[in-house]
């Protein structure tokens, strides 16, 4: 019996030793929406995203350290069910009992917003992805360990206005906008952004109503839009109300030269559902697709993960996480703080371009987009290259 | 007041001064993340155990409380001193309960269950469009330097004064009235008893608190959308809480809440891809197999065991 | 014109929606809280059937109603009856089967998960302007409609002209009674609860031809089936589908008319003033 337990006890020693001299992973913590009003599109841009760079730093041998040795990375994934108190408890789980080496931001920018204190005490590099905010600044200074990537409300707006100022310009269209936006904290913020804006440029905005989240029927608004016979639409939206306003628009014959829906236009069941009829429509985001680095990006994506990725938030999510990679490798330990300042400091080559942190913000990033020939084209940014020109849509 | 009494008071005040001491304790911060959420939900489910023990009326309305809690933080963070605000959503909450109470507090069972959740999101649904229209984006961001320690002891002294509120109830001619209509309506009427205005009484009492909690977690979450303030699921979940512990103590809520959220938590992060499957099995096991409440489930224990001594002297 | 008759492929779509519910709560006296998710898995059924197979969602309806058929019978069977035996009173049994139901739509909604992922799905399907006085309205809007207008007219017939029909409406107005006469009480509820289930279902297929959807959006439609129901007083069929009528139409002309920004708070409020007014519904008798 007494040597039963000896060769229990040197077995067990054996294998933790065995454990301790291969490279151990390197957790990294993800908490994002699986249930609830976030899930559909943290389901397109967030998960796919980390599975496919996990994927791809596995395949590889793990991230190099700067003892040459390579370590592997473990997702740990909670789901927060689109609740901020939810998202705030996991992030501390990660950061406290499961110990997380790095926490992958959350998805939305409410959720990352309740999250950002707990990042900024434990010291976490957090690299907010979806979340759009006109705070950067504020925020950024309030949590020095908080970056930015996919831009500000006031730019998303005033770029959608900008390239109706260059159609009008070119006398393309009027001066009739019809705007609507859905009545959640991202479509009222937008909208709020939007009205002075559109009023300085001399736009005017002939039909201006909200519609509530979960509206079923959103028929009365493009009709109300219609009656007031615009030259361009504009609408805040949110994924749902994304598809049933295109779909509602093309039954009315929404007969505008300008046709633009925000979150989810970027989405491949965007284009899944409407098939051509979405030529020229503008959207929230944009990438330039024809990119080499980009078309890699989509070639995996749809190897890892089994599906296509979409034009905008996604890609950006992925490059997020390539920034994180780079920072580990090029401090070469899991030193936080260290990994945090190296973020600041360098720039970064990502299937977004390069990446250069100004302030903890990314300044230069892709806004508008519109779809041209079944792909999705930036058309709007503040400073990328690989730009094209906003067409006019040439009816349904 | 009897010696036992004393004693129990002086446990009291001893439990709260430790949970109080809790963030002091080194390296206590997954412990304070499980925390937090007990002292919320023990806030929320003794107010409404206040009112709904009593008068067997569920309410479904925690969540429009809260969230109007929360707005009135979001508006007024930038003007008006922190405390003030939470009299401000303490005062709104006892407003919106006394009115919805004088309207609805005749309608019975279903009716005013299924009105409270439609209450709670009519409310949602104007404050919404009063943002979108009037306010904008003001209202929405939450940027204080209230860090989470500073919250949780306003909940552990929110949970004091809940318990102390509850206290005295039980203890007034209130209390006293609320008895007799729990057991019968109709002979409460009959000693002149105004058991409409009675009830009304406590489901402001039962609305301030879940305003006030509202306003405290606001700057917790920094950010304010109108779907995750007026929550329906914070509803349920007060209500399932309040009634796996027992509405029929003070403590009973309790009892209630602390096991929920730890088993919750263990779902959590045990089972992070099939968290929301698990939460509904363990939510539809405590309706089954928990009816009475872990309260009721004690007492029976207590009664069979008392039983049980005389019972084996016989034998 | 155009927002009456708006108004009305809302409210067919809206009785479409609360039918299910009301049989559920109507005759067995269960508040289904799970009813969206069982929509929402009619939906995907359709939606799989059109994506992978290339056929049209109605044929979907083949299978969806036998599945959701048995699948609901057995949800009543094992998970419903003993809370109904352990009842004492109607107001307890209310309480229990919130509570449970409310716990069944989280495990819904996870197994649905499980099963299709989180991503939204939509597709197209009878897309097309169809024109009604003058003016063009989605085809599968108005082909929803239609489903909707005749479901309901089935349910009438069955209701109010069979046997089991009369059967259910005696369980309506008074359960008790309803045993005296022979009436195989748990039978016929888990009857009418599954059948509740199924056109729930099938209103899934007809609202997926129109809506995008996910996993978790069930709890939306549940809400406004909800509401219907009770406006249209306890297990009444006409009741429900005028309730649905008055909430479609005034949706719309509160969007149309006053703002679009509006239109829920409306049907919250309608729901609340007639609650206040006529706590038992537009069609339902006091005292059951």
């Amino acid at each position: 019996m007494k040597q039963l337990t000896q060769l229990i006890i040197l077995i067990g020693a054996m294998f933790f030793a065995g454990l301790s001299s291969a490279a151990e992973p390197i957790k990294i913590g993800a908490v994002a929406p699986k249930t609830g009003p976030l899930a559909g599109g943290a389901a397109i841009t967030q998960w796919p995203n980390i599975q496919l760079w996990a994927h791809q730093i596995n395949a590889r041998g793990g991230l190099k350290m700067s003892d040459g040795s390579k370590r592997p990375v473990e997702i740990i994934e909670y789901d927060d069910r689109t609740n901020p108190a939810e998202t705030i408890k996991a992030v501390q789980r990660l950061a406290t009992k499961d110990k997380a080496d790095f926490i992958v931001a959350p998805y939305g920018t409410g959720l990352n917003l309740a999250s950002a204190p707990i990042f900024a005490k434990y010291g976490y590099p957090h690299i907010a992805v979806s979340a759009i905010t006109d705070k950067t600044g504020e925020l950024t200074k309030r949590y020095p360990s908080m970056f930015f990537t996919l831009g500000t409300t006031t730019a998303f707006a005033s770029s959608v206005v900008d390239i109706l100022k260059a159609m009008r310009d070119a006398g393309e269209i009027n001066n009739r906008v019809a705007m609507v936006n859905v009545a959640d904290a991202f479509g009222i913020e937008l909208a709020d952004s939007a009205r002075p804006i559109f009023k300085a440029a001399g736009f005017e905005l002939v039909f201006d109503k909200s519609y509530p989240l979960g509206t079923q029927d959103l028929s009365p608004i493009i009709k109300g839009a219609k009656a007031a016979s615009p030259t361009s639409f504009v609408a805040w939206s949110y994924p749902p109300d994304t598809f049933a306003l295109t779909e509602l628009a093309k039954i009315e014959n929404l007969d505008v030269k300008a046709f633009y829906t925000a979150v989810a236009t970027c989405f491949p069941a965007y284009a899944g559902k409407f098939g051509a009829s979405i030529e020229g429509n503008l959207g929230a985001g944009g990438v330039n697709p024809d990119a080499p680095e980009l078309q890699d990006y989509y070639k995996s994506h749809k190897e890892v993960t089994g599906k296509d990725a979409d034009y905008w938030a996604g890609p950006v999510t992925y490059a997020s996480l390539q920034v994180l990679e780079q920072a580990i490798e090029g401090v070469g330990n899991t030193d936080r703080a260290a990994v945090t300042q190296y973020i600041k400091d360098n720039s970064f080559k990502t299937v977004m371009g390069d990446w250069k942190f100004n302030n903890q913000v990314i300044d230069q990033y892709w806004t508008v987009g519109q779809w041209q020939g079944g792909k999705f084209y930036g058309v709007g940014s503040t400073g990328k290259a690989g730009q094209k020109k906003a067409v006019i849509k040439k009816g349904w | 007041m009897r010696f036992s009494d004393y004693c129990s008071l002086t446990l009291v005040i001893g439990l709260f001064i430790l949970a109080a001491l809790l963030p002091l304790i080194p390296d206590s911060d997954y412990l304070m993340s499980l925390a937090l959420p007990i002292a919320m939900y023990t806030v929320l489910a003794t107010s409404w155990a206040l009112f709904s023990g009593p008068t067997h009326y569920i309410s479904l309305a925690t969540g429009a409380f809260y969230g109007v809690g929360a707005y009135v933080v979001g508006t007024g963070i930038e003007f008006i001193p922190y405390p003030v605000l939470l009299l401000i959503a303490g005062f709104s909450g006892i407003v919106l309960a006394g009115l919805v109470g004088i309207a609805t507090l005749r309608l019975s069972g279903v009716y005013f269950v299924i009105f409270t959740l439609g209450l709670a999101e009519l409310i949602r649904q104007l404050v919404t469009w009063i943002q979108n229209n009037f306010t904008g984006s003001r209202g929405l961001y939450v940027l204080t330097d209230i860090t989470e320690n500073y919250i949780y002891w306003q909940l552990i002294a929110l949970t004091a004064l809940v318990f102390l509120v509850g206290w005295l109830i039980k203890r007034s001619r209130l209390g006293f009235a609320l008895r007799i209509i729990g057991n019968d309506e109709l002979v409460a009427g009959h000693c002149g008893i105004n058991s409409a205005g009675c009830k009304v009484i406590l489901f402001m009492v039962s609305g301030c608190f879940a305003a006030v909690v509202g306003a405290v977690m606001a700057p917790r979450f920094t950010y304010i959308e109108p779907s995750m303030a007026f929550s329906p699921e914070l509803s349920f979940q007060v209500v399932i809480m309040a009634l796996l512990g027992g509405v029929h103590r003070l403590w009973g809520p309790l009892v209630g809440v602390i096991p929920f959220t730890l088993l919750w938590e263990v779902i959590a992060s045990s089972f992070p891809t099939q968290t929301v499957l698990l939460l509904g099995v363990s939510f539809l096991l405590i309706v089954y197999f928990i009816p009475d409440g872990v309260v009721g489930r004690l007492e029976d224990l207590v009664k069979s065991m008392r039983l049980a001594r005389p019972g084996s002297n016989r034998g | 014109m155009e927002v009456l008759t708006n108004g009305f492929l809302l409210g067919a779509t809206y009785a479409l929606l609360a039918m299910g519910l009301t049989l559920q709560y109507g005759v067995a006296r269960i508040m289904n809280l799970a009813n969206g998710e069982m929509l929402v898995a009619g939906a995907f059924a359709a939606f799989w059937a059109f994506t992978a197979n290339q056929i049209s969602p109605f044929y979907a309806v083949l299978f969806v109603v036998p599945l959701a058929f048995i699948f609901n019978w057995l949800v009543y069977r094992y998970l419903l009856t003993p809370l109904v035996r352990r009842a004492k009173s109607q107001g307890q049994l209310e309480v229990d089967t919130i509570l449970a139901t409310f716990g069944m739509s989280f495990a819904l909604v996870g197994i649905m998960l499980m099963l299709f992922g989180g991503e939204f799905f939509t597709y197209s399907y009878l897309a097309e302007p169809f024109e009604i006085f003058g003016s063009p309205y989605g085809l599968n809007r108005v082909v929803a409609c239609l489903a909707s207008v005749f479901i309901c007219g089935l349910l009438f017939w069955a209701i109010y002209t069979t046997r089991i029909g009369m059967a259910m409406r005696a369980l309506t107005s008074n359960p008790d009674a309803a045993s005296l006469v022979a009436i195989d009480v748990p039978r016929m509820s888990a009857l009418a609860f599954s059948l509740g289930g199924a056109v729930s279902a099938v209103g899934g297929i007809m609202l997926s031809t129109f809506l995008t959807l996910d996993a978790s959006i069930g709890v939306v439609f549940t809400m406004k089936a909800l509401i219907i129901v009770i406006m249209g007083g306890v297990g009444d069929i006409r009741g429900a589908i005028i309730a649905a009528m008055v909430l479609g139409i005034a949706e719309t002309l509160v969007a149309s008319l006053i703002d679009p920004g509006l239109t829920l708070a409306a049907a919250y409020l309608l729901f609340i003033l007639v609650l206040l007014f006529k706590p038992e519904g537009l069609f339902g008798r006091k005292a059951i």
